[in-house]
């Protein structure tokens, strides 16, 4: 019985059928709608824009007045600490202005990952 | 005075406040006596509310002013935008109690004007907004450290889903599309 579990264990991890669905474009693009109230893609609005966020450090966009916990947080936007981000924001930088409790669900977090890293392009 | 009896004045007195003054008056006294970390993390979160308020403000305003509203959108828009005032006031006034400075508003604000060209479009721009913002409140609700802090907002965010309700009805979309919000 342990082996026929082990054989099916095994199965499940090499089965790309099984395996965790690929993150969704379309999908985090309605995430993505949870966040309009504060962000735009293009442009600053309460929170700052996206475009260029890949590979851009936290705090760093010209004229945007971010936290002070944000710009001494020597984050580099990717998809790792967007995900620690965007899991818990105030957890992650305590003292960020970004008063949300965040984005729990893991297949979402990286539904609108995706949905970020090609928004802009 | 006792909470209850507070209401019963105000409401005798033709003071008619929304839910959110209500629940902030009741908490004056725990608001007043709250300090340290906890009420800083609140006075943020507040402040970050006040932020897209104010803008939401600035839209309808954008909206009303483009000539491409008739009535009766147009009423909704202007009455929309009536109740975010009323949120930022009360924001504004909740912070400076909490012993925060409420942030202003901006000199100017980024909107995609390039995209509203039709009655429709300036509705679709109002519903986004309201939608992110019932989602922006309900991300913000669990982690007021005052509860009444709590109260309030969560009566801001059954205000900002009327609006998005309506808004949706508006555009002849279904007004209330499922059962629950993210």
């Amino acid at each position: 019985m342990r082996s026929m579990l082990a054989a099916l264990a095994l199965a499940a991890c090499s089965n790309p059928l099984l395996a965790a669905p690929a993150a969704s474009v379309v999908a985090g693009k309605v995430v993505y709608e949870r966040c309009l109230a504060c962000h735009a893609l293009a442009y600053d609005r309460t929170g700052p824009r996206h475009c260029g966020l890949f590979g851009r450090r936290a705090g760093s966009v010209p004229g945007f007045a971010y936290s002070a916990a944000m710009r001494r947080s020597a984050i580099v936007w990717d998809e790792k600490t967007l995900n620690l981000f965007l899991a818990d924001p105030l957890q992650a930088v305590p003292g960020t202005s970004m008063g949300y409790a965040g984005v729990k669900d893991k297949a979402e977090r990286a539904d609108l990952i995706a949905y970020l890293k090609q928004a802009c392009q | 005075m006792s909470f209850l009896n507070r209401r019963f004045f105000l409401s005798q007195s033709g003071l008619l406040l929304s839910g959110a003054a209500v629940a902030l008056l009741a908490g004056e006294d725990a608001l007043a006596a709250q300090g340290g970390p906890s009420t800083e993390d609140d006075v943020r979160i507040l402040n970050t509310a006040l932020g897209a308020e104010l803008e939401a403000i600035a839209a309808y305003q954008l909206g009303a002013e483009s000539g491409l509203l008739q009535k009766p959108a147009l009423d909704l828009a202007v009455t929309f935008q009536g109740h975010h005032k009323e949120h930022a006031d009360i924001l504004a006034k909740t912070i400076g109690k909490l012993g925060g400075k409420a942030v202003g508003a901006k000199a100017k604000y980024s909107f995609p004007t390039e995209n509203l060209k039709s009655q429709a479009d300036v509705l679709r721009f109002a519903a986004a907004l309201e939608k992110g913002a019932v989602s922006a409140y309900l991300g913000a609700v669990p982690l007021f450290g005052n509860r009444e802090l709590a109260k309030a907002a969560a009566s801001i965010l059954g205000d900002e889903a009327m609006h998005w309700a309506v808004l949706r009805n508006a555009l002849g979309e279904a007004p209330v599309p499922s059962a629950f919000m993210s």
